[in-house]
């Protein structure tokens, strides 16, 4: 497609694993002509903790604690998505109690969540003004947080069968003056979003994705709301208390970072909606109920609408003391692959803003996946085209040619 | 002896150091004010430098050592010869010639390509795309800083500095005719110093920390001190053509009012870069051409205008 002497223009440069624009180590290979990209190689790996495997190899109790630290920001997340799949498996009827105290966590932690995106999305448009502005008023949302759970960040605050903590009255009067800062200082960040040239200059247009291309690639969470895709797992699949409040999905047709900063923003205000719901309704009772320490065969797949997207965890569990299998699938796994796609003939300088649109968490997905072949003397791991052959094998042997399908499909794909 | 100590203490090197540093703590504590931050001590940016002045130089092994090691000082020399022909509070600048307006502003010019051919020369990738943005991004926004500087020697029919001080003196209300000039020359200001919203070359998220990503130690910190007292040239440039308050009063109010006026053109300067987002090169390129190359010429007509009619 290019002359030899397009590409002579051509260059590489790392963005990462060591980045001013990047929270965490990860790379990304551009090859730039002039400022515009070309193409982008992304490549985790960098943050890989063992997490899953770690968690085969403690008790269920122990693993909430554990899942709680896959990420600093969406920690309730991880951790209610856990104990809920266990929940689920041990037939426990979590009280409403703490059903509501739980939501409470969550629905703070997406605005704390939300308030830090909005930060760092102005510190990567070289607007540092607002991201002091918004991690001032980020403090309120975190003192909250310490004064229910006891900490800023990995709240600690669920159990199997409930929760640890109970919320006293008085506590509801401060998070409702909180929440009262907030939504005016809220208000403020969607004036100054919707209206200030310059952010609006490098924001809208930027990083555009169809709904078509959002839905194939599987977007989750504000990344799909802001391209039209009307999806919330709070709304489709109610877990802890948002069956019973009142709330709007939000969404948005923009498609680009100007409508995934709206679609925050406006989240924001909703979540403050549900914050005083559950302060007003929040019912009486116990916050627990007590969990067995053996947690009965069988498997449960949870989900959960996390401030990034949607969150699936499933847990197995043979009877034992310790699940057989954990597995996390963490929003930003979802969302990744549209950022290759956003990225395409976009300038340089758009780059950190359309990754940081999709507010990654790499150390949340970074997974290594090795199948070893069990058979044979060698226990080596399989790569892609050997993994291809052995499927091919696999079916043959049982009567299916899948080459025999493919071909047809690519003959008529050439019609 | 007297010229020694005009090039190297008052009001050449030693002075302009100093006030150069002075002017980026104010910057930097205002930027910090206006975010809601505490900002740093008033000794921090001179603290910055003896710090630079300490650490070691590391030259890349496959840079042009020559070329990287020189850079820094010629943007120093350049911005701090220009002073010599810009008048600081009385009419009369301490050297000046026939055109001299022209020669600061190419002098003001030298720092941007030594950053271009340091950035170049240092040969790591950000730099280089650094050195390319600081480069393009000068096409764009030194037509409109040299349009909007002309408007005043327009006025004044001259094109010396100490002459449109001179005129000034006669007709001090004559520089409100100037006043979207003096906006143009501020924002055309604001690229030179690579200050956001046209930091661009610079754009610590996209490519480190652009020409500058190898620079260390001792270089460095030259690099800085030219950019400190390229601030504070450039604000006294404006000052001299676009606010001729108190030219007449004696030596001690006049530095005075100054200094007073160089602290406005900063603080100008640093709201711009608190409230702005980070333009790409394209939006900034187009910006200029579009808006601030207009808006200059419209001042030019203006004062061609009034120079026909009102001043017959």
């Amino acid at each position: 497609m290019h002359n030899s002497h397009e590409h002579e223009h051509e260059f590489k440069i790392p963005l990462g694993p060591q980045h001013p624009a990047l929270k965490e180590p990860e790379s990304f290979s551009i090859a730039l002509k002039g400022e515009k990209i070309l193409g982008v190689d992304i490549r985790l790996g960098y943050n890989h903790r063992g997490i899953e495997k770690a968690c085969e190899e403690r008790t269920f109790l122990q693993d909430v604690y554990l899942l709680e630290r896959i990420c600093g920001i969406c920690s309730h997340s991880h951790s209610t998505a856990y104990v809920q799949a266990v929940e689920e498996i041990a037939g426990l009827a979590v009280p409403p109690r703490a059903l509501y105290i739980r939501t409470l966590i969550g629905e703070l932690e997406r605005v704390h969540s939300h308030f830090l995106w909005l930060g760092v999305a102005g510190h990567e448009i070289g607007f540092d003004t607002l991201l002091m502005y918004t991690w001032r008023d980020r403090e309120i949302v975190m003192d909250l947080l310490a004064q229910l759970t006891g900490n800023r960040v990995n709240y600690g605050i669920n159990t199997i069968g409930g929760v640890r903590r109970d919320i006293a009255p008085e506590q509801g009067k401060d998070i409702l003056a909180g929440v009262a800062t907030l939504e005016e200082r809220t208000k403020y960040y969607i004036q100054i979003a919707t209206e200030e040239t310059t952010i609006i200059k490098r924001l809208s247009g930027v990083g555009i994705i169809s709904k078509e291309d959002a839905l194939r690639l599987g977007a989750v969470g504000p990344t799909a709301r802001a391209s039209g895709v009307d999806r919330d797992i709070r709304r489709e699949d109610p877990y802890a208390a948002y069956a019973e409040l009142d709330f709007d999905v939000i969404t948005d047709d923009h498609c680009d970072v100007y409508g995934r900063t709206v679609v925050r923003l406006k989240e924001l205000m909703e979540s403050f909606k549900i914050i005083r719901q559950i302060v007003a309704r929040i019912p009486d009772g116990p916050i627990a109920v007590r969990a067995p320490r053996k947690i009965p065969a069988g498997e449960a797949f949870s989900r959960y609408e996390a401030p990034r997207g949607e969150d699936v965890h499933y847990v197995k569990s043979n009877g034992g003391e310790k699940p057989e299998r954990v597995k996390v699938r963490a929003p930003t796994l979802a969302n990744v692959q549209t950022v290759k796609h956003m990225l395409k003939d976009r300038f340089l300088a758009d780059m950190p803003i359309v990754v940081a649109a999709i507010d990654p968490c790499f150390s949340c997905t970074d997974r290594m996946v090795g199948i070893r072949r069990l058979d044979g003397e060698k226990k080596e791991i399989l790569g892609w085209e050997s993994l291809r052959s052995f499927s091919l094998g696999w079916h043959r042997a049982r009567g299916f040619d899948v080459t025999i399908a493919e071909k047809r499909l690519h003959q008529l794909m050439e019609h | 002896m007297n010229a020694l100590f005009l090039i190297l203490i008052f009001p050449g090197f030693l002075f302009l150091a100093l006030f150069g540093l002075f002017a980026e703590f104010i910057d930097r504590k205002l930027y910090a004010r206006m975010q809601n931050r505490q900002g740093p001590p008033w000794f921090q940016p001179l603290a910055d430098f003896i710090k630079l002045l300490g650490k070691e130089d590391i030259v890349p092994d496959e840079a042009n050592v020559r070329m990287f090691r020189l850079m820094p000082l010629f943007a120093l020399t350049a911005v701090v010869s220009s002073i010599i022909y810009i008048p600081l509070w009385k009419t009369g600048a301490l050297y000046s010639f026939s055109g001299d307006l022209v020669v600061v502003l190419y002098l003001l010019t030298l720092p941007t390509l030594t950053f271009f051919i340091g950035g170049w020369y240092s040969t790591s990738l950000y730099a280089r795309i650094g050195s390319v943005r600081s480069l393009t991004q000068m096409f764009a926004y030194e037509v409109p800083l040299f349009m909007g500087l002309f408007s005043p020697a327009l006025l004044a029919d001259s094109w010396t500095l100490s002459d449109i001080s001179r005129f000034y003196i006669d007709h001090p209300m004559y520089c409100f005719f100037n006043l979207i000039g003096f906006g143009v020359a501020l924002v055309a200001l604001l690229g030179k110093l690579e200050k956001a919203p046209f930091d661009i070359p610079e754009a610590e998220t996209e490519i480190v920390a652009g020409t500058f990503t190898e620079y260390s130690g001792r270089l460095y910190a030259f690099f800085r001190l030219a950019i400190d007292i390229e601030m504070v040239v450039g604000a006294s440039l404006l000052a001299a053509v676009f606010l001729p308050f108190g030219l007449k009063d004696e030596a001690a109010i006049g530095f005075l009012i100054y200094i007073l006026k160089v602290v406005l053109v900063v603080f100008l300067l640093t709201l711009a870069r608190t409230i702005f987002a980070r333009l790409r090169i394209d939006q900034m390129v187009r910006f200029c051409w579009k808006y601030l190359v207009p808006l200059a010429l419209l001042q030019l007509l203006i004062v061609l205008f009034l120079k026909g009619v009102l001043l017959q």
